[in-house]
């Protein structure tokens, strides 16, 4: 089975989110890069399919050179090869044309489930329909035998069992492994990654379907009203006739 | 010309999203001058739309479509657009409108915005306003194309009545082998609690509260909110409560009306998480917790001795305000 997974680069979760140029670009000055976390749990398990059914794990992100480090990084956690589509992913359904492109040679495609930076939420899906691929979101459970897959996805209030085949797209998040099991890179990993091959590709000509124009952050929080503890009716009466929420 | 909304519903009833979504749709609809058309799959009684502005009603009644299958819907959805010119399609930001909206947007090469949180700021172009950055930001996005999908934010925008007719008609898609290469072979649904996804209310517990012994706390105070429970993340990794009640940046996204937190500290990553609800509770011993100053009201004291006081003095208040 050869797996691609779909690794989008993104503030790590700790940054403060500040712009620049009128509000119309994220500024990364003094910001980590990783690897989105819906994206770390997909590769994790793509390393179990590769240690328990020989497969063969591709990453692939669609980013400018500020990348490499965290496809390297993806590389040090076991995947054997790494492709940077060299564009800047400016919408989904570009980023989605792009992978694509690369897509159609695999059987397996993890992606997650959004990135946390835009939170589109969008790659994954377009990307199946733009390949013929099967689909599942919200994925917490995958098994393949054979051409057949078992995915658990979530839904509001409880999970679902599917079962579809092969080539299949799947959006990953928490679940599809346990926290516990992510893997992080180690010495040997970090050697072995200089290694290993990180093809750059030209983008294909896209177009883009949408466009973020600029950026606001959340008005700044009023002080909180502090209510005393022996004083709760004091509470309930804010929450009943000024928030109005009970 | 028309906005088409897509009305979600369980055991032929709809879902508050639905109305919202609908709701939603009639406000951009007034913008453009338009009608909404809704299209509700099998549900037999549509007629709550009328108080919330859909002008027509598709009633899809299928048994393939009894479980819901992404693929089929957006197909649905597809279909219903093109027959009627529909320029918007509004979802909601369930589950399953995020899993079928990217499969509507690339069949209809439609632009889509997903987490909006209001109306259009401008109609020509076309654009919205929605969270990014997990809650840490907003984001304007013009979407360029002919048709556009939004996805509304839960609660963003809130129920608005307005009646209108609701004409009822029955509409009847070709569907596809191609729709079902995905089959269901189990659901399983935790009857009789409410998903964080849908609750006005959300009362989430943190490490604060020593061990899941002391859960009932929790449970009890939503019980008498009629609230959905949550949890930090280290409560759900040291196994204190299921995995699916984590909120936060990497856990579920929390956009109710009130969220209660009891013994969280309000570290960024469960903040961006639970930022877009409206209302922020905290109960926090410690008066120089983050979350204080994330917060619309606060209670400084022991969650052990505040939380049963407040659910006795709630279910007083409850019983006077029945
Ligand atoms: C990559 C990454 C992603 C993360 N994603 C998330 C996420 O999605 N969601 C999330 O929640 N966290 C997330 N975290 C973890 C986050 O950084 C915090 O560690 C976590 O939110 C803290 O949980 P807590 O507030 O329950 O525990 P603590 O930080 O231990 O806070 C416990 C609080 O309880 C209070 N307390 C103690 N006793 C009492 C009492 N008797 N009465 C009242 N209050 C009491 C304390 O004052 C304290 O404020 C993430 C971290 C990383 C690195
Ligand atoms: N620039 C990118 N390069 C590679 N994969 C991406 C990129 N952007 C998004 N993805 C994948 O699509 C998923 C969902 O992203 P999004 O639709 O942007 O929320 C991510 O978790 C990644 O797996």
């Amino acid at each position: 089975m050869k797996i691609l997974v779909c690794i989008s680069h993104v503030p790590d979760t700790t940054s403060k989110i500040n712009f620049t140029d009128g509000d119309s670009k994220f500024d990364t000055s003094g910001v980590q890069f990783i690897i989105n976390p819906n994206d770390e749990f997909g590769l994790t398990r793509a390393m179990w399919f590769k240690e328990k059914q020989g497969a063969e794990v591709t990453v692939v992100n669609v980013g400018e050179s500020s990348t490499e480090p965290t496809l390297r990084k993806a590389l040090a956690i076991g995947a054997d090869n790494a492709i940077r589509i060299n564009a800047a992913p400016t919408d989904g359904y570009y980023t989605a044309v792009q992978l694509a492109e690369v897509a159609k040679d695999y059987d397996l495609v993890i992606a997650g489930k959004e990135s946390i930076d835009y939170n589109g939420g969008m790659v994954p899906g377009i990307l199946a329909e733009l390949t013929g691929f099967n689909f599942i979101n919200s994925c917490i459970g995958l098994e393949v035998d054979g051409s057949t897959a078992t995915v658990t996805r979530e839904i509001d209030g409880g999970k679902e069992s599917l079962q579809t085949t092969l080539p299949l797209v799947i959006g990953g998040q928490k679940g599809i492994v346990e926290e516990k099991d992510l893997k992080i890179p180690n010495a040997r990993g970090i050697m072995m990654a200089r290694k290993k091959t990180l093809t750059v590709q030209e983008p294909v000509q896209s177009e883009t379907l949408t466009k973020a124009v600029s950026f606001e952050k959340p008005a700044a929080k009023g002080t909180v009203k502090l209510v005393e503890a022996d004083n709760l009716d004091a509470l309930i009466d804010l929450l009943h006739n000024e928030a109005k929420v009970i | 010309m028309s906005i088409l909304v897509y009305t979600e519903s369980e055991n032929g009833k709809f879902k508050k999203s639905a109305l919202e979504v609908t709701s939603y749709a009639k406000g951009l609809a007034d913008q453009l001058n338009t009608q909404v058309i809704a299209v509700a799959v099998n549900v037999d009684d549509t007629s709550a739309l009328a108080n919330y502005g859909a002008d027509k009603v598709l009633q899809v009644n299928n048994s393939k479509l009894d479980n819901f299958n992404a693929k089929a819907y957006a197909d649905v959805l597809q279909q219903a657009a093109e027959k009627n010119s529909s320029k918007v399609i509004v979802v909601s930001s369930s589950a399953n409108s995020k899993y079928l909206a990217p499969l509507l947007s690339a069949g209809l090469k439609a632009g889509y915005a997903s987490n909006v949180v209001s109306l259009p700021d401008s109609t020509e172009p076309f654009r919205v306003k929605r969270t990014a950055f997990t809650n840490k930001a907003f984001n304007f996005t013009e979407i360029s194309t002919q048709v556009k999908i939004v996805g509304l934010a839960n609660n963003a925008y809130g129920l608005k009545e307005s009646s209108s007719s609701a004409n009822a008609e029955s509409f009847e898609p070709t569907l596809d082998e191609k729709d079902f290469e995905i089959k269901v072979s189990s659901v399983d649904k935790t009857t009789g609690k409410i998903a964080i996804a849908d609750a006005d209310i959300v009362v989430s517990g943190g490490r604060g509260l020593k061990g899941p012994e002391n859960w009932h706390l929790i449970e009890d105070l939503a019980e008498v909110l009629g609230a959905a429970t949550a949890c930090s993340k280290p409560v759900s990794d040291m196994g204190w409560r299921p995995h699916s009640e984590h909120v936060g940046q990497t856990g579920k996204p929390v956009a109710s009306n009130l969220y209660v937190a009891v013994g969280i500290s309000g570290a960024i990553q469960h903040l961006a998480g639970v930022n877009a609800s409206k209302v922020k509770l905290v109960i926090n011993n410690d008066p120089e917790a983050p979350f204080f100053k994330a917060a619309d009201y606060g209670v400084v004291g022991d969650a052990f001795t505040v939380v049963p006081e407040l659910i006795e003095k709630l279910k007083e208040f409850k019983a006077n305000n029945a």
